[in-house]
């Protein structure tokens, strides 16, 4: 018997920026739509963040990044993710990000960038449409 | 009475008006269906009167420019005498771009400087810390030891500028690298001044790059006020801060309330230590935000003088009047920028900037039209200036003093303001104050509640960010935007390696250890960490050697 679970979504903050106004309001609206979310808090290393996921089980990652240290700290995310073979996860973002990065990023495996100006709408919708609960 | 008879007559008067010609109005043409709110959601009624200053007492809550309870501004003449200081934040890469970029913002006219730090250094580790990876010169400049701090201010002579240095959590020790170098090149440190942001509260509550417990971070807030007392009396020892509380998504009287109770609570911090209010406060100063809403924020600054002179005449009966005078910096509001179709921040930033003059700052920073998108280019940095230049030479704002005293709107609104922060006041007080408060969640709570309410409201089209959520286009003008290498790292690592290795280290490991102990007792820190300085200990090792004797804070969740 398959039973459908919520969507799962761990939100990290990497790095030494403390703008985690972004973060909390992406975390508090995808708890409204249904998610579960488990927020990391701040400063956590890319070890701790990949970490986490593994250990929680989830869906999708979202870093929030607007100390322009994103290069290094997705790159990093997602070489973690590789060596623990969680590719399967999706990993999104948002925060102050130059468009030239944006399309690097993705590149690299970068599901999405969100940008400020973005509704919370938009992430939920990619969200639900991104990713097939497991069973 | 002849007052009370004008207020009858005009609140007939408006009677008659509603229900007349305004009545007749509304049915050929009625109001447009929008919530008619100020950006943080507060209530604006159609037209204000008289009516709506029932017990506004000109003389009492107004009074003049220069005068108790100085509403109307804290000199008599304001910018007729002396415009306000044009300062603009700035900070990049390594000591020697942010060098080049000063020297570029003096020539061009700006009157002092402000020092932005890179994150490493705002958290008090070095560049060579594995936790700095990524990040060295990111946001700021990058500083380890007092050498970066000599480059960085190299051919500027600290006699000759006002500094501004927005650092919080280690600011004592950036200070003490100030002053150190300030003797080193010969300058009288009794002459010397500026600003260090040096305010922890606001870090708990918003901006979040805190090292130590609130406890002991009061301690080093303290200290340095003493310090400052005794050897540096024309540094502002602390600009306590509302910028980071509304820029994390409070609303206007939120930043007010909280930015003036961190101020009482560091008022009553010092008294507890031994010191007489009137040693300190005049040293005191603000910062605050200057968000979209233009007649909100008027009145926020207003009430923010006024409240504050009667919580340090009444509350702390200080007698100095310097004591009662809420100075302040103002920054515009970055969080009110759009990384879409950015050409139109610069319109937004001269609304915000022109409400900042007319609230009575004394001193600006104007934001980059780019900063939704990276760190301000050159160009962004001269139509920021520019536009304050604008304001002050062609706008005719500088000519008479608060022009806009005395509007039924803005007296208002300003005392709204005053009652709500009042409110707020009374609230944390019976929590036990706000380090308590803060303890507890209190703050942060209120502004992340505000900051999803805003949200909301974004999202359902009931607030209009043009370009956002209506005007948008398919597609954006292209601003150019400033990028900062990697090589920034490489270079701050190896000075530091150069500076460690040519370093007397017995000398540094002695003071090190003679820093624990002194903060183990409560003598003074600020002495010894300019002594360590001198002899070039890091930021990072200094910052390390007070964790062991005050642990780390650890955010709560809430």
């Amino acid at each position: 018997m398959t039973s459908t679970r919520k969507i799962r979504v761990l939100i990290a903050k990497p790095g030494l920026d403390g703008h985690d106004r972004g973060a909390k309001v992406i975390a508090r609206s995808l708890r409204d739509a249904g998610m579960e979310v488990i927020y990391t808090g701040l400063r956590q290393t890319p070890e701790k963040i990949v970490f986490a996921a593994l250990q929680e089980d989830v869906d999708a990652i979202g870093l929030s990044v607007l100390s322009g240290a994103h290069m290094r700290l997705f790159g990093r995310v997602l070489e973690l993710m590789k060596q623990h073979q969680l590719e399967d996860i999706l990993l999104f973002g948002g925060g102050i990000i130059p468009t030239e990065d944006v399309a690097r990023l993705k590149q690299m495996g970068v599901a999405q960038i969100f940008l400020p100006g973005t509704t919370t709408e938009e992430v939920i919708e990619f969200l639900q449409k991104s990713i097939k609960p497991k069973a | 009475m002849p007052t009370d008879r004008r207020t009858a007559e005009q609140l007939t008067r408006k009677k008659e008006w509603e229900e007349g010609i305004l009545k007749q109005a509304l049915e050929y043409l009625p109001e447009r269906e929008i919530p008619f709110t100020t950006v943080s959601g507060k209530e604006i009624a159609p037209l204000y009167t008289e009516e709506d200053l029932q017990g506004w007492d000109s003389n009492r809550d107004l009074g003049f420019p220069g005068e108790f309870p100085y509403t109307r501004g804290i000199h008599p003449s304001m910018y007729r005498s002396r415009l306000w200081t044009m300062r603009l934040f700035s900070g990049f890469g390594t000591p020697e771009d942010t060098n080049s970029r000063f020297k570029y913002l003096l020539a061009s006219g700006q009157t002092g400087l402000s020092v932005a730090f890179d994150l490493p250094t705002l958290m008090g580790i070095d560049s060579d810390n594995p936790l700095a990876e990524g990040e060295v010169g990111k946001c700021g400049v990058a500083i380890d030891t007092l050498e970066d701090m000599e480059i960085l201010f190299d051919g500027i002579p600290l006699a000759d500028v006002t500094t501004s240095m927005t650092i919080n959590a280690p600011a004592a020790i950036l200070f003490a690298m100030y002053v150190a170098l300030a003797q080193k090149q010969g300058a009288d440190i009794r002459k010397i001044s500026g600003t260090i942001q040096n305010d922890i509260l606001k870090e708990y509550i918003a901006q979040k790059e805190w090292i130590y417990p609130p406890r002991p971070s009061m301690r080093l807030v303290i200290d340095s006020f003493k310090f400052c007392a005794e050897y540096v009396p024309r540094w502002n020892s602390i600009s306590i801060s509302g910028y980071h509380i509304r820029e994390a998504g409070s609303t206007a009287v939120q930043e007010l309330a909280f930015t003036l109770r961190d101020g009482i609570e560091y008022v009553q911090w010092a008294i507890d230590a031994g010191m007489n209010v009137d040693e300190f406060a005049p040293r005191l100063s603000f910062f605050f935000d200057s968000h979209n809403d233009f007649f909100e924020e008027i009145a926020k600054f207003r009430a923010a003088r006024r409240t504050w002179a009667r919580v340090m005449r009444d509350r702390f009966h200080a007698k100095n009047e310097r004591s009662w005078l809420c100075r302040f910096h103002t920054q515009t509001a970055g969080c009110t920028l759009t990384a879409q179709q950015p050409y139109n921040n610069i319109i937004r930033i001269a609304i915000q900037a022109l409400a900042a003059v007319l609230g009575g700052t004394q001193s600006l920073h104007t934001t980059s039209l780019d900063e939704a998108l990276s760190l301000p280019t050159e160009m962004g940095a001269q139509i920021a200036l520019r536009t304050q230049q604008i304001i002050a030479h062609e706008s005719g704002a500088d000519n008479t003093v608060d022009p806009l005293g005395g509007s039924y709107f803005v007296e208002r609104l300003t005392n709204e303001m005053e009652q709500d922060a009042n409110d707020y006041f009374r609230r944390i007080d019976e929590m036990g104050g706000m380090v308590a408060a803060i303890e507890r969640g209190f703050p942060q709570r209120e502004i992340q509640e505000a900051s999803y309410r805003y949200q909301r409201a974004l999202e359902a089209k009931k607030k209009i960010v043009v370009g956002v959520n209506e005007f948008a286009t398919e597609k954006d003008y292209v601003v150019p935007i400033q990028e900062i290498g990697e090589d920034v790292a490489e270079h701050q690592k190896a000075r530091l390696a150069k500076v460690n290795r040519q370093r007397d280290n017995r000398r540094v490991s002695a003071l090190l250890h003679e820093l624990r102990e002194t903060a183990k007792t409560d003598r003074n820190l600020l002495p010894v960490m300019v002594e360590a300085v001198k002899e070039y200990a890091t930021l990072g090792e200094i910052c390390d050697a007070l964790k062991e004797v005050f642990g780390i804070y650890q955010e709560p969740n809430f």
